[in-house]
């Protein structure tokens, strides 16, 4: 197993999704078999090779520095589960 | 009269300019052809019958002068992954329950530009993660096909199987689509159809759902190669709103069609031949390689070394920039909301009940690999891999101008065969993930059917910004194979 399940549990809770312990169990076998699968990439030698980082060489557009959009924020909070005015609202976060 | 279901796109342009028919009678048909098959097929998620309506009256209103766009009355179904102005968009998962996007995504702003009229939005796998349209939220769409002799309900392809299902069963004249790794090659090999994925930047990515912004493109579905070409030109633009997105002039790909393949060196790559891949397909691959020969065209073996390790490659870059992606699907903004006792519970509840299964193993793969200590061995060692798949491509363009391969390992198969292994279903994208990796143009087109009954699909890979080639040969294909596979109807209620 390349991951166990207190790594599973961890790597949950930096992606912000909670899990039940079936799940946690389900899923360290499903993704130990995934990066088991994946290690074979180990076979290559990438020492000199370059990552790609975009299909064609080109160079990165840039654009104005200019507003073009804003002004728009009933169409921002039109699909929040709660809104107070133009703010979203959340639990409590501060004492 | 004939079907107007049954016509094509370039058919139904023709009638409409020549008042046979007005684009409401064609609008009206195919709504109702969804009304009596929905319950069965679940193509659509959400059927837009009034929208449809009132555009199909606006494009007769159009065409009564003489005016009118390329696409001016032709009714279309729409993958739930684009975001459409004031109707619901989810890409069919629950954590964007009811999302109704204030916007309009870039791709279907240039259809409807071009005159064309919306059906509704078609289902497709939660965030276009899936082979097989299993993992949508609103359930599986059932292919229109059937194995001889049998009721078992077979998957439509994913992760755009409401669109290929829509196609092939006559409920649009042509359907958007995703590809990201096969989404929308492999659907079509599975319904008879022809699906086509651009060189990444072709279509604009703005205004889609994302799941992978480095591998994610938009293209057709349709019933035929020139269909696929008329529909590619009207989605197709450079968009400073994107900035991948390619500034360069769109061709006027249906002038490329029926140019035919005088002239042109088909590569087929020996790496595609692999281990267990059924003698029919090999046959299919050979058929086709034979009548791309018949009409001209010189054919020659290439080697294309990394292929067997596109697949793994890219499991860490789709869920890698999935996990990032995905990450905006926090309970605040919009979709759904889950109580929390403070506000990382919120999250995290609110991840848990939107997600599922498949979506949470990406994103935890994803979130892994790109995880303190572990970027360069996995996230960066895969963009490496994608350098060398890469070079095989340009290495190959050097002597052959397309590609030939089967598109699947083998053809549609039933309704949870392969949901229980995510490895199994992985592999079904075996010979389109290269593709998608490399940022080249695939396109698969009808070639037969199997000993099944059901239908196979061959592809051709060109070089990037080529899609002209894929349209010269896949028309050339079209041909050799004859009329368009067609389901047998045995889904609409009468």
């Amino acid at each position: 197993m390349s991951v166990d399940r207190a790594t599973v549990r961890r790597i949950a809770r930096l992606a912000r999704i909670a899990i039940t312990d079936d799940e946690a169990a389900r899923l360290e076998a499903e993704l130990s078999g995934i990066l088991d699968w994946v290690a074979q990439l180990d076979e290559l030698d990438t020492s000199n090779v370059a990552p790609m980082t975009r299909v064609e060489a080109m160079t990165m557009k840039k654009r104005k520095d200019e507003v073009t959009d804003g002004f728009c924020a009933d169409d921002i909070v039109k699909n929040a589960p709660a809104v107070d005015d133009h703010y979203f609202v959340v639990p409590k976060i501060v004492e | 009269m004939t079907d107007l279901t049954d016509l094509t796109i370039a058919k139904a342009r023709e009638g409409l300019r020549a008042k046979s028919f007005s684009a409401e009678e064609l609008t009206r048909a195919h709504l109702d052809a969804i009304e009596a098959s929905n319950a069965v097929l679940n193509a659509y998620v959400l059927p837009t019958p009034e929208r449809a309506v009132d555009m199909a009256k606006a494009s007769d209103a159009k065409l009564g002068k003489g005016e009118g766009g390329a696409l001016e009355g032709i009714p279309l179904g729409i993958k739930d992954l684009f975001c459409t102005r004031d109707v619901r968009t989810t890409a069919c998962s629950h954590i964007l329950d009811g999302f109704t996007p204030t916007y309009e995504s870039t791709v279907t702003a240039n259809l409807w530009a071009e005159g064309a009229v919306m059906l509704g939005k078609l289902n497709n796998d939660e965030f276009a993660m899936g082979s097989s349209n299993e993992t949508s939220y609103y359930g599986n769409v059932v292919n229109p096909w059937r194995r001889e002799g049998s009721d078992a309900p077979l998957v439509p392809g994913g992760s755009s199987g409401g669109s290929s299902a829509a196609v092939a069963a006559r409920l649009c004249l042509g359907a958007t689509a995703t590809d990201t790794g096969g989404s929308i090659r492999q659907p079509a090999a599975f319904t008879g159809t022809v699906g086509l994925k651009p060189t990444y930047g072709r279509c604009s990515r703005w205004g889609i759902v994302a799941f992978a912004s480095s591998l994610d493109q938009a293209g057709p579905i349709t019933r035929t190669v020139r269909d696929a070409a008329i529909m590619l030109r009207a989605m197709a633009s450079h968009d400073p709103k994107d900035t991948t997105s390619a500034d360069l002039p769109v061709p006027d790909f249906e002038a490329a069609v029926g140019r035919g393949v005088k002239g042109l060196t088909i590569g087929i790559p020996n790496e595609y031949r692999v281990e267990g891949m059924a003698p029919e397909i090999e046959a299919l691959w050979q058929q086709g390689i034979a009548w791309l020969k018949a009409a001209g065209a010189e054919i020659k073996e290439v080697s294309l070394p990394h292929t067997k390790y596109a697949l793994p490659s890219y499991y860490i870059v789709a869920p890698a920039e999935a996990s990032s992606n995905l990450a905006r699907y926090d309970g605040v903004r919009y979709g759904l909301r889950e109580k929390g006792a403070d506000v990382t519970s919120m999250y995290e509840n609110t991840r848990e009940a939107g997600f599922g299964a498949e979506v949470k193993r990406r994103i935890l793969i994803g979130t892994y690999v790109l995880s303190a200590g572990y970027y360069d061995a996995y996230y960066l060692k895969a963009q490496k891999v994608r350098t060398l798949i890469k070079r095989d491509f340009d290495q190959a363009f050097e002597t052959v101008d397309a590609i030939l391969t089967p598109t699947t390992p083998g053809p549609a198969f039933a309704i949870g065969e392969k949901s229980g292994d995510p490895l199994e279903m992985y592999l079904n994208d075996i010979f389109t993930v290269t593709v998608n990796m490399a940022g080249l143009p695939g396109m698969s087109v009808p070639a037969g059917l199997s000993s099944e009954g059901t239908p196979l699909g061959l592809q051709l890979i060109g070089r990037a910004f080529d899609e002209e080639t894929l349209f010269r040969a896949g028309q050339v294909i079209e041909d050799a194979a004859g009329p368009g596979p067609k389901p047998a109807d045995w889904w609409s209620k009468s």
